[in-house]
């Protein structure tokens, strides 16, 4: 059996966050498609924190990881309430018909 | 234990946003007494700040947290821009019916946001600071609910930040763990290995940081935010989290990343000449002031990221002097936009300008020096701005940078010579209203003495900035 390293895990993060990229620029579809791939950016950056803060044996990566959490989780509430904002206006949430502001 | 007299600017702030936000809830129909309260508490921050003048240099919380010259110049002229902007605005609130008691708590919100950030010596500290101000800035955005232009531009506005926001994260996490640490100093010691982990760290932070002051390529946000968003909003976008972010930017790159300069600095050089192009053609053909701030000021980011690329003291100087007369600037200018109404009905349409001069010969004159200052005609400061930074420039003999520079401030001349042309030449409209807020007033005539009397004691700015030496 292979033992699992620090590149692994640096593999695994990286994807996640190409998919999260990806997956913004890529939809056509929904806003909360989108909301989801920061999120899942921010998770990607979590993953990379933590085994960083393992591999190195230094905590404050663990520390940092806790605040991202929390930021996300405001930053995704933030997120919800302005879309539910723009879905009263618009009555729509496709990206393709965002395009109001255009110069 | 610390010394807490040396954020007691910070801990006021944030006393002063619960209380307001108590007071907000107990007391009904307070959003103008709030809003008095928080230009006031404004007034009393910027008296806080201006206390520690005296401090050079000095890091708090395990050195997480720096106090000197850079921080309190760049804090105190933030602070002051803040005050003009709740000046300039109060009437509009009202008209437009937005003075809700959240206007004036969140940006009280994204103010502590922004001095954190300036004073941020360690990643998380930074990263804590910006989200504190984006997060309040999303909502400032999307602060007129029952209008779509607005929700769509706060919309648009919290996914590009957001995303920004991923981007510099994961380069704050490559720099973490190829440095080990995340305080800029020890960063700084650990960085003399080259790391290829280090320099992608590097890169995904400049791009994150040049979303933030919209720098081209990654500028696409701007015109729109700016456009949708209330006037009261887009003047607070278009000065304070510049200011902020000019000096975040000033921090990574002369303390954590200043043994990698050969890494970053074609970037900055990138960033800039691409900015200073991109904010001059796009601006050519906009119909809508506020569309059109948005690309002068890309154009202007480029030229104060022109000053940070050169890599000497003389050039970061140059760069802050040219911040600190763009805010004057933009100022002023939206003060004369927040002129434009009738009816209560702002105007905000460069056809709206038409035969302002004849119905209007004051607001037009200090249109007319604004312009042409933005345009960087001499005397006026928007000249000594663009001058300072192409003296640093050419000093170290970056001729391409500066030839750049000075094509695009010529083809940037068209469109404000444009407005201008209209203002004067062209048939008149019906007349604007003519009683405004007396902040409004006081802030254009202010900024307007500022522009036209620069060149009179030009080293009194500049020997304030001469004191600030990062390396």
């Amino acid at each position: 059996m292979f033992s699992i390293g620090l590149g692994h895990y640096l593999t695994l993060a990286a994807i996640i966050f190409t998919i999260g990229i990806v997956g913004i620029f890529l939809n056509r579809k929904n806003i909360i498609v989108i909301l989801m791939s920061i999120e899942l950016m921010l998770l990607a950056v979590n993953i990379n924190l933590v085994s960083f803060s393992i591999f190195i044996n230094d905590l404050s990566g663990q520390i940092f990881t806790l605040f991202i959490l929390t930021v996300a989780a405001a930053e995704a509430a933030i997120g919800l309430a302005i879309i539910v904002v723009y879905y009263r206006n618009s009555g729509t949430v496709r990206v393709e018909e965002i395009h109001e502001l255009k110069g | 234990m610390e010394n807490l007299n040396l954020i007691l600017p910070e801990i006021f702030i944030s006393i002063a946003i619960m209380l307001f936000l108590i007071i907000g809830v107990f007391k009904k129909k307070s959003s103008s007494l709030i809003y008095n309260l928080t230009t006031i508490s404004l007034v009393i921050l910027l008296a806080f700040v201006y206390n520690l003048n005296s401090i050079s240099e000095i890091s708090l919380f395990n050195e997480s947290y720096k106090i000197d010259n850079l921080s309190n110049f760049m804090k105190i002229i933030m602070i002051a821009s803040g005050i003009f902007v709740m000046l300039t605005s109060s009437k509009y609130l009202q008209i437009s019916k937005i003075n809700k008691i959240e206007y004036p708590v969140l940006v009280l919100c994204a103010i502590l946001g922004m001095m954190v950030m300036i004073s941020s010596n360690d990643l998380i500290v930074f990263y804590m600071g910006l989200e504190l101000q984006s997060l309040a800035l999303y909502v400032l955005a999307s602060f007129n609910r029952d209008n779509l232009l607005s929700t769509e531009s706060g919309l648009k506005y919290f996914i590009l930040s957001a995303l920004s926001s991923g981007l510099l994260l994961y380069g704050c996490s490559l720099v973490y763990g190829f440095a080990e640490t995340t305080n800029f100093n020890e960063i700084l010691i650990n960085s003399n290995k080259t790391e290829y982990g280090l320099t992608f760290g590097i890169v995904f932070i400049l791009v994150g940081l040049a979303f933030k002051i919209s720098a081209v390529p990654f500028h696409m946000w701007a015109p729109d935010v700016y456009q949708g968003s209330p006037t009261s909003v887009t003047i607070f976008f278009a000065i304070l989290p510049k200011i902020a972010a000019l000096t975040v930017f000033i921090r990574f790159l002369y303390v954590p990343f200043a043994n990698m300069s050969d890494q970053w600095q074609m970037i900055i050089i990138f960033l800039s000449i691409a900015s200073m192009i991109f904010g001059a053609v796009a601006a050519i053909g906009q119909t809508n002031l506020k569309r059109l701030v948005a690309y002068s000021s890309i154009g202007h980011m480029g030229y104060a990221l022109a000053g940070l690329s050169v890599g000497t003291n003389a050039g970061i100087q140059s760069s802050i002097t040219y911040m600190t007369i763009y805010l004057v600037m933009n100022l002023a200018f939206f003060s004369c936009l927040f002129m434009l109404r009738r009816n209560e009905i702002y105007y905000e349409k460069i056809e709206d300008l038409s035969g302002l001069s004849k119905n209007h010969p004051i607001l037009a004159f200090s249109l007319l020096v604004i312009l042409f200052s933005l345009a960087g005609i001499p005397p006026l400061a928007g000249f000594f701005a663009k001058f300072y930074i192409f003296m640093a420039v050419v000093e170290q003999s970056m001729y391409f940078l500066a030839v750049i520079g000075l094509l695009s401030t010529v083809v940037a001349a068209f469109y404000y010579l444009r407005i201008i042309k209209i203002i004067y030449f062209d048939p008149e409209k019906e007349m604007y209203e003519k009683n405004h807020h007396i902040g409004l007033k006081l802030t254009l005539i202010l900024s307007t003495i500022f522009i036209i009397g620069y060149f009179i004691y030009p080293s009194g700015l500049t020997e304030i900035i001469s004191k600030i030496n990062i390396i």
